[in-house]
């Protein structure tokens, strides 16, 4: 008896232990981040443009970069990514082929990034001919997080209930018609958290950027998407390694890092706020 | 209560009418019996005999109507033991028609002789049995216990009748020995009703059992 | 008369034969019940009227269903229409997560009903046959997971009843239901027979027993013996029948 009891205690502290020292990776990081960044963050930091070789000024160009970029991953891995989700989850039969197409989904998302960046290069900037540019980027990235959406649409998609496809095509619906007005509605909540965070992860990448269409600095924001673009991202890793007075910039690193973090974390709070308002709508 | 299985109530209801329509069927046949005998009327009789069928036919229709009852509804606790107390009331109604065919039978067999003695106590007793019935059937529509135990009761005064008939009859017999045969008639029938009597006691006991859910032998007569 | 003519009707799920050959006519407006062990193949034939055995994949169907003149296998027949005529309820109440007067009128929306008046009315009617309507009138609108068990079927039932269809198959509608629920289902099936045909696949066979008119004893995918419930639940007419009522299987 009192053995186990020991066991347990042991235990459950090893256990207990792990899970604080993640916390506290964490809270290390953002405590570092925000302390010596916050001196960095000022409304001409976030509204201005660099001046000075990149030693004074702001980071506008970099946010609004990041933000174009973002914008394009989505308007292309969403449909594209969701779409696939629904043909493999609703449409496609069990087979070889899915079993194929599954197998190449959980590979793609193991991919080191810098390997889409090369692909990248391939087929957008040279394959067709967009050019080192937003467009050329946004879709490498897109790329980059099209595996995770499918993994994850899917995933949604399957812990709707057979019962509600079954209950409507039962009624005479059409197999599109149960899936749109009943599976897909439900599916949503975790559709659109996972597409969020994978976007993310996205909008945080470097390598993939820095062959496809990011630059080191560019005089005012991209007029197209064809343009070149600066990235917070980018902009982070030149600051911190590739600037010729490192020193001098670190506060400006560190504020970079801290919208950075801040971006993120906004569009990942974005992510549950929409699980927890479309689950309450449909009380799942 | 019962309200959700309405079609096993509505069955039953149907089934209740039945019974009634069968005891009905069965007060007829004492009383033209009976009457057949008293005004030694054979066509009377006869009729008598042959409506015996259609009670016999009834019966078995109500035992067909128990049995799928029975089989497909399942009935436990009070619905049970009604579908019991009816299957048991319709054997015991049918047998009571046989007993009045057994008087019918009698009568065609007195044929046209006269009668010993006016049929005043076997009348009576006539009277009584069939009042027993259709005051049974009643206790057994409203679910009744006490009704059906007090009607118990009253098998004492058949069973006084009938005893007073015997005795009158055994010194008929004894008086004059040519009346034997005649005498032997009208015992026989009244023997019937004593017994058509006793039926109706085997009733109210059923009656008494569907709704207290206890068989017991209501005591009746010290004979 | 308006009835359903099984042909020759085979069904296997890849190797395994499910079904083999039933030959049967179900009569229109009246219960007709089918029993059998686990196994045997009930669900399955109930979903073979409505087409629903062909979401299963390797399903294969062979032989015909004539239903309002049409072999409903015919290549043809559209698969949504058979389903409107037939509609069919499950054995886990499966009420969509909408309102109780969307889960009514989805069935009617999907097939093209935009009247707000019609729709709202057609609702009203299928949850009042349903017994339904006097106990969620003033709640219409909020979601219809939150109704007990009992009464998510008999939503799911109403959802049927609202597209207008001929034949009702329930799939053992109530296992997942308590006896007072039970009960009310029950009556409401006799309720409904004087309008529509309905046919239910039950593993409980007292229910069969009690509110059918017909019922069929399939066993190991053929169909042993079909009649007249009474007379199959007094005196039937097979053995094997007779060993699987009375519970002396095996």
């Amino acid at each position: 008896m009192k053995l186990k009891r020991f066991e347990e205690i042991i235990g459950f502290t090893i256990l207990g232990f792990s899970a604080i020292i993640v916390i506290l990776i964490l809270g290390t990081i953002i405590v570092n981040i925000i302390s010596y960044g916050s001196n960095a963050i000022s409304w001409e930091f976030i509204s201005d443009f660099p001046k000075d070789g990149m030693t004074k000024g702001g980071i506008l160009p970099t946010i609004m970069g990041t933000i174009f970029v973002t914008i394009i991953t989505t308007l292309f891995s969403i449909p594209i990514g969701v779409s696939a989700a629904i043909y493999l989850s609703e449409y496609a039969k069990e087979g070889m082929l899915t079993r194929i197409i599954r197998a190449a989904i959980r590979n793609l998302a193991g991919v080191p990034s810098i390997v889409y960046g090369l692909f990248g290069v391939a087929i957008f900037v040279q394959g067709l001919g967009f050019g080192s540019s937003v467009l050329s980027s946004g879709l490498t990235l897109g790329l980059l997080t099209l595996p995770w959406i499918i993994a994850t649409s899917e995933e949604a998609l399957k812990t709707v209930p057979h019962s509600y496809r079954e209950g409507s095509l039962a009624l005479g619906a059409t197999k599109w018609q149960s899936i749109r007005s009943n599976v897909l509605p439900y599916a949503l909540p975790g559709i659109l958290t996972g597409s969020i965070l994978g976007l993310s992860r996205a909008a945080g990448e470097t390598a993939p950027i820095l062959f496809t269409g990011v630059v080191f600095f560019v005089p005012g924001l991209p007029d197209s998407v064809f343009d070149q673009f600066m990235a917070m991202p980018y902009h982070l890793y030149i600051l911190s390694t590739q600037h010729h007075a490192i020193e001098q910039v670190r506060s400006l690193a560190y504020g970079t890092a801290l919208v950075l973090i801040t971006l993120i974390l906004i569009m990942n709070f974005t992510a549950i706020f929409i699980r927890f308002k479309l689950r309450k709508k449909f009380q799942m | 209560m019962q309200t959700t299985r309405k079609t096993f109530r509505e069955n039953m209801k149907a089934l209740e009418k039945e019974l009634i329509c069968e005891s009905e069927m069965v007060s007829v046949a004492i009383d033209r019996s009976v009457n057949a005998l008293k005004d030694l009327d054979v066509e009377k009789a006869k009729k008598v005999v042959n409506d015996d069928i259609n009670i016999n036919k009834k019966r078995w229709e109500i035992e067909e109507q128990c049995i799928n009852l029975l089989a497909t509804q399942q009935p436990v606790a009070t619905d049970l033991r009604e579908l019991i107390a009816v299957l048991s009331i319709s054997t015991d109604l049918e047998r009571m028609g046989d007993h009045a065919e057994g008087i019918a039978k009698i009568a065609i067999m007195h044929g046209n002789k006269p009668l010993i003695k006016p049929l005043t106590d076997v009348f009576r007793m006539a009277e009584k049995s069939t009042d027993m019935l259709t005051k049974s059937l009643e206790a057994f529509v409203n679910r009744d216990a006490e009704a059906a135990k007090a009607i118990c009761g009253e098998d004492d005064e058949v069973d006084k009748l009938y005893d007073q008939v015997y005795r009158e009859l055994l010194s008929f017999m004894i008086e004059d020995p040519k009346t034997i045969t005649r005498a032997t008639y009208l015992l026989w029938a009244a023997h019937n009703l004593e017994r058509i009597a006793d039926r109706v006691t085997n009733i109210c006991e059923r009656i008494v059992f569907l709704v207290t859910g206890t068989m017991e032998e209501i005591k009746t007569s010290n004979y | 008369m308006n009835n359903i003519i099984i042909k020759d009707l085979s069904l296997a799920y890849g190797e395994k034969q499910v079904l083999k050959r039933i030959n049967q006519e179900i009569e229109e407006k009246k219960i007709t019940a089918i029993i059998g062990p686990s196994g045997c193949g009930k669900s399955s034939l109930l979903r073979c009227i409505n087409r629903m055995n062909e979401l299963i994949p390797d399903a294969k169907i062979m032989g015909q269903i004539i239903f309002d003149k049409i072999d409903i296998y015919d290549s043809n027949t559209d698969v949504t229409e058979v389903r409107q005529k037939i509609g069919m309820v499950f054995q886990r109440p499966n009420p969509f997560p909408k309102s109780i007067y969307e889960n009514v009128a989805y069935g009617l929306r999907i097939n093209g009903l935009k009247d707000k008046n019609k729709i709202s009315e057609t609702v009203e009617r299928s949850l009042d046959d349903c017994g339904l309507l006097k106990e969620v009138k003033d709640r219409l609108h909020t979601s219809a997971t939150e109704l007990s068990g009992g009464q998510q079927q008999r939503l799911c039932i109403a959802r049927a009843l609202a597209i207008e269809p001929k034949v009702i198959l329930m799939d053992e509608p109530c296992s997942a239901l308590d006896p007072a629920s039970t009960f009310k289902i029950e009556e409401l099936m006799v309720k409904l027979k004087t309008r529509y045909t309905v046919i239910i696949v039950t593993h409980n066979m007292q229910q069969a027993a009690r509110v059918s008119d017909t019922t069929g004893f399939l066993y190991l995918g053929e169909l042993i013996e079909f009649g007249n419930t009474k007379k199959l639940f007094t005196k039937p007419k097979e053995k094997l029948t007779e060993d699987y009522i009375s519970g002396n299987f095996g």
